[in-house]
């Protein structure tokens, strides 16, 4: 009986933890479900819409689908081969039989035009291969590829097929960085007439870091007299600040054109004052751009410093006076450090956005300021590289991402010291 | 205005002479006005003298007055005319920072991305004291709101009762002349109120120190001043210790604002000295003692406390006896509040003591209710308002 009694309870506790723990699942996952299905639409739009595009753009970069989709036995044979010895007389047949295949077809232009890439003087070598392909009756594939270029007995040309017959190359993306294989297969640094990616980015970030800058200090003083003002004046500041926001950026381009051309409003202005005795180049040159940059992405500056600013209480400034810390020290060590999560987040937007800026560069500067996006732009509708494109593409993207690390990793540790409970 | 005026100058008098022994007051407010517009003034002519190491409570409605007086002391407004001196230095235009005033904020303002112990340290820090010098007064600081260990937390770990102990021990930490509180307790629920009330006043008793403290909670000014200067529309309305404030309210203001206050208007019939007779609109004739300045005619307004009304045989000893019907009981557990309507529609609430009165009537009886004349005080009901 004693024993009944003292097991009863356990039993009957157990099972109702079971049920309970079921009941419990099954009310979650009713939640879970309906949350999801309320997500999904978002959801399946992000996907298809951004994480697709920007997955297939990423993996452009590194595609080579070019030499190994025309010559799909040749490239696996030669993905076997030692590159030291000249090939074997299977890979001269196969080669002969598929190159004769894709006589006079797109398919082999595509690959001439990969290699010719790479190393000039390949295109016609192979449209001459083609045309003499396939071998005649009783003449081995070997002789007839020699018979039509000699080059084809070297086995340098052949390592140089066997490197670009791979499904996927790094090449775009060396080439992005002013990189490049040699002949041996090995990175090395770009002929100067290529090496131009590497300050393309350079100047992208500098002028980026610069537009920045200069938002920051524009910005932080307006932000501040807004997050300070009763809200009558603040609303009014704030209807100038979005008022050029709302109008189109190609229109506010335009407009920086007529201003700051040579017989614009700015050097009119600047003379009628005696500033200056002649007008002054301000536009299709980097003063322009910096100026219409600044101008366009001062909001994504003001409006995130402004919302944060907002939230810190006037008291904080009052309650370091009073504790005896002069205005500007007080401003510096209890207001500013409170500020910094707007200041960063300002800051962060503006570079990310002008890293990849383009029409206002592309319309008010000079080729000299053209930036990463005006080469995208570029080897996508003019060259129709789009193994470039997507290279360029990505580095910039990867730059926004480590940017972004850096940022949480910055506000986070603030987060942590500032909301940890 | 010119009578109010009259009064209070009589008061600050009276003050004045009973504490002659006492040095130089600490602050001075001289002839101080505050208009924020140029046309309402939100402080009119301000004349008080705090005294050194006292606890004095600005109370007030709000609108008041009180909190635009505590921060012209600070230094974050400037007296639109008059002078505020400090010991013997006029600080009307001394900044804030150079005033060396300790200030306790309503949402304690403690600097979120500091822990606590770089909270206390600022104000050290910023007298660029030595480091050594700077961690034992932390130390001290820290242990007198017995906070010791938690030192390295972040203000928004610690409970609003914690935080509030960390802004007094900020505000103490580099021995202010002076110590200011804005509504320091307002965020507080009411157990946490009542005991910071005492752990304030004890620690301002153990330093010494001067406390100038705003609210609107006048049980928590009762509680914790030596001296309470009730404001309204910008005037001191009476400057006086907790019990002669609860007891001998200047004005009608005053006695209603400073706990609960039975007023029945009436006009004085004759003047006796100290006492008057008035007429009571439901006709009723009764004596009281003369809170302002009446003469035969006026108009006044008699307040007398709930606890010092008696009902039935407790009232028969009274000079003042009046009948009325019981509209309310209500039982408090120490005390029964008895709502009895007088003769023409006049209400009284009558604070009774539960163990004498249990059970002893009913709603709708008929009830004596008497008041002793120097408990029932006559005042000018156009003082105050």
């Amino acid at each position: 009986m004693s024993k009944l009694s003292a097991t009863m309870p356990a039993a009957l506790a157990s099972e109702n933890t079971v049920s309970l723990k079921r009941q419990l699942g099954r009310a979650e996952r009713m939640k879970k479900l309906k949350y999801g299905a309320l997500i999904a639409p978002l959801a399946i739009f992000l996907l298809l819409t951004f994480v697709w595009p920007i997955s297939a753009l990423l993996k452009r970069s590194v595609d080579n689908p070019e030499v190994i989709g025309a010559l799909p036995a040749t490239s696996a044979l030669l993905s076997d081969w030692n590159g030291e010895n000249a090939p074997d007389a299977l890979v001269f047949a196969a080669f002969a039989r598929e190159m004769g295949e894709i006589k006079g077809t797109p398919v082999l232009a595509g690959a001439a035009k990969r290699l010719n890439m790479e190393q000039p003087g390949f295109r016609s070598l192979m449209m001459k291969t083609a045309r003499a392909m396939p071998p005649a009756e009783g003449v081995s594939p070997r002789d007839a590829l020699i018979e039509a270029d000699e080059r084809w007995a070297d086995p340098a040309t052949w390592r140089f097929l066997a490197r670009n017959a791979t499904p996927y190359t790094g090449r775009y993306l060396l080439a992005s960085v002013d990189r490049t294989y040699d002949e041996q297969g090995q990175i090395v640094r770009a002929g100067d007439d290529q090496a131009i990616y590497v300050d393309v980015l350079k100047r992208t970030f500098g002028m980026s870091a610069i537009v920045t800058a200069f938002c920051l200090l524009l910005g932080f003083p307006l932000a501040y007299l807004m997050a300070t003002q009763p809200p009558k004046i603040a609303n009014t500041l704030m209807i100038f600040v979005l008022l050029p926001f709302w109008t189109s950026v190609l229109v506010r381009v335009a407009a920086w054109i007529v201003l700051l051309q040579t017989q614009g409003l700015v050097n009119q202005a600047l003379m009628a004052l005696g500033v200056t005795d002649h007008p002054l180049q301000l536009v299709f040159n980097s003063t322009g751009v910096y100026i219409a940059m600044v101008h366009i992405l001062l909001p994504f500056m003001i409006l995130p410093m402004y919302s944060v600013m907002k939230g810190i209480s006037p008291t904080y400034m009052r309650a370091a006076l009073s504790l005896g810390c002069p205005p500007f020290k007080s401003f510096w060590k209890i207001y500013f450090p409170q500020a910094l999560p707007g200041v960063s987040a300002g800051a962060l937007l503006v570079f990310i956005l002008c890293m990849g800026y383009y029409i206002t560069p592309a319309l008010l500067g000079s080729p000299k300021e053209q930036m990463a996006s005006y080469f995208v732009a570029f080897y996508t509708n003019q060259t129709i590289n789009w193994g470039m494109a997507a290279a360029l593409s990505a580095i910039l993207f990867v730059a926004t991402l480590i940017l972004y690390m850096v940022y949480t990793r910055l506000t986070g540790q603030q987060d942590a010291a500032s909301k940890a409970r | 205005m010119n009578m109010i005026d009259k009064n209070i100058a009589a008061l600050a008098e009276a003050d004045t002479a009973a504490t002659k022994e006492d040095a130089a007051p600490h602050v001075t407010f001289r002839k101080v006005q505050k208009t924020y517009d140029g046309e309402n003034l939100i402080v009119r002519d301000l004349n008080l003298d705090i005294r050194r190491g006292e606890f004095l409570t600005l109370l007030g409605p709000s609108g008041s007055g009180k909190t635009t007086c505590l921060m012209m002391l600070a230094g974050f407004e400037t007296p639109t005319s008059g002078e505020i001196r400090l010991g013997d230095r006029v600080i009307n235009k001394l900044p804030p920072h150079k005033r060396n005033i300790g200030m306790v904020f309503q949402n304690y303002a403690l600097f979120p991305h500091m822990t606590v112990r770089e909270n206390l340290k600022f104000p050290l820090a910023v007298r660029k004291l030595p480091a050594a010098e700077i961690d034992k007064k932390v130390d001290r600081a820290l242990n007198m709101v017995q906070l010791g260990v938690y030192g390295e937390r972040y203000p928004q770990q610690l409970s609003g009762g914690q935080q509030q102990r960390i802004a007094l021990a900020r505000a103490l930490v580099f021995d202010p002349e002076l110590v200011l509180m804005d509504e320091p307790l307002g965020a507080l629920d009411k157990q946490l109120r009542e005991h910071m009330q005492m752990e304030i006043k004890h620690i301002q008793r153990e330093l010494g120190i001067t406390v100038v403290f705003v609210t609107h909670d006048q049980s928590e000014a009762l509680t914790m001043s030596d001296r309470i200067a009730v404001f309204n529309q910008g005037v001191i309305q009476q400057l006086a210790d907790p019990a002669t404030l609860y007891e001998k309210p200047a004005n009608n203001f005053v006695a209603n604002f400073i706990g609960e206050n039975n007023a029945l208007a009436g006009i004085v019939e004759s003047v006796d000295g100290d006492y008057c007779h008035l007429r009571l609109d439901n006709k009723a004739r009764v004596q009281a003692v003369m809170g302002n300045p009446l003469k035969k005619g006026d108009k006044a307004v008699l307040s007398v406390r709930p606890e010092c009304v008696q009902l039935n045989v407790q009232s028969l000893g009274c000079a003042n006896r009046l009948g009325g019907y019981v509209t309310e009981i209500t039982y408090l557990g120490d005390h029964l509040r008895v709502r009895v309507e007088l003769a023409g529609r006049k209400e009284i609430v009558v604070k009774a003591p539960a163990a004498q009165h249990k059970h002893r009537f009913d709603l709708g009886d008929a009830i004596h209710v008497g008041i002793n004349p120097e408990q029932l005080r006559a005042l000018d009901p156009a003082l105050g308002a």
